[in-house]
């Protein structure tokens, strides 16, 4: 039995993937080893989670004590106030609902083309298949570039509007090929049973290949959604109008408005320790549906990435 | 518990022995494109979206690059209006700016290949030691969550811990200094840059080796510990080696985006005071063209840098191919 369950790749990285130590193994030298490796490890989880930690600190935290600099794993001068503030602006909650909806739009895209090209390439009997593929891998190492980007989408009349961020990076080759070895491995007689009982090419990816691709499909979809989550870059080129910009462009407004207030060599001003705080709370608003289903999601990530790599 | 898991594993892995000879080799007959059309017709319809997807988001933005040799007129056709020839491209060689933005590239990607190439193999041995099962995955959950942040996010946190009341300088003041403006210091920006990329990058990119690591035969571990090897020596002799294609593989890979150095990140991180080693062959192709609208003039800069992507990747590759027989392809 052939299992689907991509999930259970990630499992390999729990195996223990070299034999237990001997006796032979334990020396003074061994033992010193593995104590400071513990610590240099831990120092890797500090170092990993302590800019989180200090950003939702802050984001509780009085402005005067950030201002002074003595805000960093616990907040000082606890209040809700920055939270309440944020959560009024009409233009942080609208530029969520933007990011909401080019995320699932996006991700629904890509998810279908990704999904029909993938299966169409791991047909090894099809003829141009090799063309086909050489057309999705050599744009993995050469692209257009920024401006010729620009300026066709531009050219298609896609500026303000969703199109330009959903459509241009609507498949990764990488989740393609991901896909493509997903289906390789599917087992051939399956799809020639449902053949000869009468079902065309069509029927058989619906009803038959992707009700077995149920765990990769997740995986795709969640690689697909939080680098759509994530994006920010499209939608500052493409939109203009600032009730279409995504959370993470509201934010990046806001961070480079801090920034370029102190960049003219203004002293620290109110103005920008109050907008530290500020940042800190849209930080974490933003940060949060992800770091809330990364416990979840980490693992298919994990499988994903070890199926692109086991077939290249 | 563990061989029930492992089974899918082995399925997966490259050299299964039972991998069916689908791939090539086997000779097969020649079909036309009519019988081939008229069997497999169902099959190319699907193909239409998705290829249609590549051909006008991948391939006409490389003809788009045309306009690096045409005069450019925004509004007009986008593939540019007359011949200039080499204008462009003569153009930016004789850009001092160009060249100073080129050696930032250089120096940035260098910098950043130097960290964030040999951290996570460094990572991924130390993981491997660990004996504890929840220890051990408790640090990879950890170490993989900044590759889930937005590079927006990942910014904002840069700026606010290396801000002037931020939790760097506080250790700066405790220690007796007194407090950087680090985000305005171009002396700073490389360090900022390599040490948020290796914030970002480093646990993530330890999975591939990790997968690597489970792929080495446990009898080459009693072999060498039967000829008296110990543990370092195992490390050396042992997993090192067993890990070498997956290294020479990803190393193809990060010289192959050397050019491309962060551009998002540097766009959000620099501002005008750290130009002078921040700005970036893709920032100020950015700013020569979408800025000031010099479209032909950053179309030249932008294919120049695509070229030189191109040719690090293909060398990368050609010369792993003949020196240690590992390449991509």
């Amino acid at each position: 039995m052939v299992t689907t369950d991509t999930t259970l790749l990630a499992d390999r990285l729990d195996k223990p993937s070299r034999p237990r130590h001997t006796s032979l193994d334990d020396s003074r030298g061994y033992r010193i080893f593995r104590v400071v490796n513990a610590v240099l490890l831990l120092g890797v989880v500090v170092v990993t989670l302590y800019p989180f930690v200090n950003i939702v600190a802050q984001s509780f935290s009085s402005e005067v004590y950030i201002r002074t600099g003595q805000v960093n794993l616990v907040p000082r001068g606890f209040n809700l106030d920055t939270y309440k503030l944020v959560a009024s602006d009409p233009a942080f909650w609208n530029s969520y609902l933007n990011t909401v909806i080019y995320t699932v739009t996006a991700t629904a895209i890509s998810i279908v083309l990704t999904t029909v090209y993938a299966y169409v390439l791991s047909k090894h009997r099809l003829k141009g298949r090799g063309l086909l593929v050489g057309i999705a891998v050599f744009t993995m190492f050469f692209n257009g570039g920024l401006i010729p980007n620009y300026v066709l989408v531009n050219g298609l009349g896609m500026t303000n509007t969703i199109w330009a961020i959903v459509l241009p990076n609507a498949i990764s080759v990488f989740n393609l090929l991901v896909m493509k070895a997903f289906f390789e491995s599917l087992p051939a007689e399956l799809e020639e049973a449902a053949a000869i009982d009468g079902l065309n090419t069509y029927g058989i990816l619906l009803r038959i290949v992707l009700p077995l691709s149920k765990a990769v499909l997740a995986t795709m979809i969640l690689f697909y959604a939080v680098a759509n989550w994530n994006s920010w870059f499209q939608a500052f080129l493409y939109l203009d109008r600032s009730d279409l910009f995504p959370v993470t462009v509201y934010l990046r407004n806001m961070i480079a408005g801090a920034t370029s207030a102190t960049s003219v060599g203004a002293v620290e001003t109110n103005a920008v320790a109050i907008s530290a705080n500020i940042k800190a709370v849209t930080m974490v608003l933003t940060v949060l549906p992800i770091v809330a289903v990364y416990p979840f999601i980490q693992r298919y990530f994990v499988s994903g990435v070890m199926l692109g790599a086991v077939k290249q | 518990m563990t061989t029930q898991i492992s089974e899918p594993a082995a399925d997966a892995a490259p050299d299964r022995p039972d991998k069916p000879p689908r791939t090539p080799k086997t000779p097969r007959y020649k079909t036309t494109w009519r019988k081939a059309w008229k069997r497999d017709w169902q099959l190319y319809t699907l193909v239409i979206v998705p290829l249609l997807f590549f051909l006008v988001f991948r391939y006409a933005p490389m003809l788009g690059n045309v306009i690096a040799f045409r005069k450019f007129v925004p509004g007009g056709s986008i593939y540019g209006e007359t011949w200039v020839g080499l204008r462009y491209v003569k153009m930016f060689i004789n850009d001092p700016n160009f060249w100073e933005v080129f050696g930032n590239t250089m120096a940035l990607g260098a910098l950043s290949l130097i960290f964030t190439f040999p951290l996570p193999i460094v990572l991924a041995l130390l993981l491997n030691e660990v004996r504890s099962r929840y220890f051990k995955r408790f640090v990879q959950t950890v170490s993989y969550l900044p590759h889930f942040l937005s590079i927006v996010i990942v910014a904002g946190m840069v700026m606010q811990l290396v801000s002037l009341e931020g939790s760097v300088n506080q250790i700066v003041r405790a220690l007796g200094g007194d407090a950087v403006s680090f985000i305005q210091d171009p002396s700073w920006f490389r360090t900022i840059y390599v040490s948020s990329e290796v914030w970002q990058t480093v646990g993530w990119g330890t999975i591939l080796y990790l997968a690597a690591l489970t792929t080495i035969d446990s009898q080459l571990y009693e072999a060498a510990r039967i000829d008296g090897a110990n543990r370092w020596q195992q490390t050396w002799h042992v997993t090192l080696p067993g890990i070498r294609p997956t290294m020479i593989t990803l190393l193809i890979l990060n010289i192959g985006t050397f050019m491309a150095v962060g551009f998002e990140k540097v766009l959000l991180l620099y501002n005008p005071l750290t130009y002078p080693t921040a700005d970036v062959v893709s920032t100020y192709l950015y700013r020569v063209g979408l800025v000031s609208n010099n479209f032909s003039y950053a179309a030249a800069i932008g294919l120049f840098e695509s070229i030189i992507g191109l040719t690090l990747i293909l060398s990368a590759n050609a010369i792993s191919r003949r020196t240690v027989g590992t390449s991509l392809w």
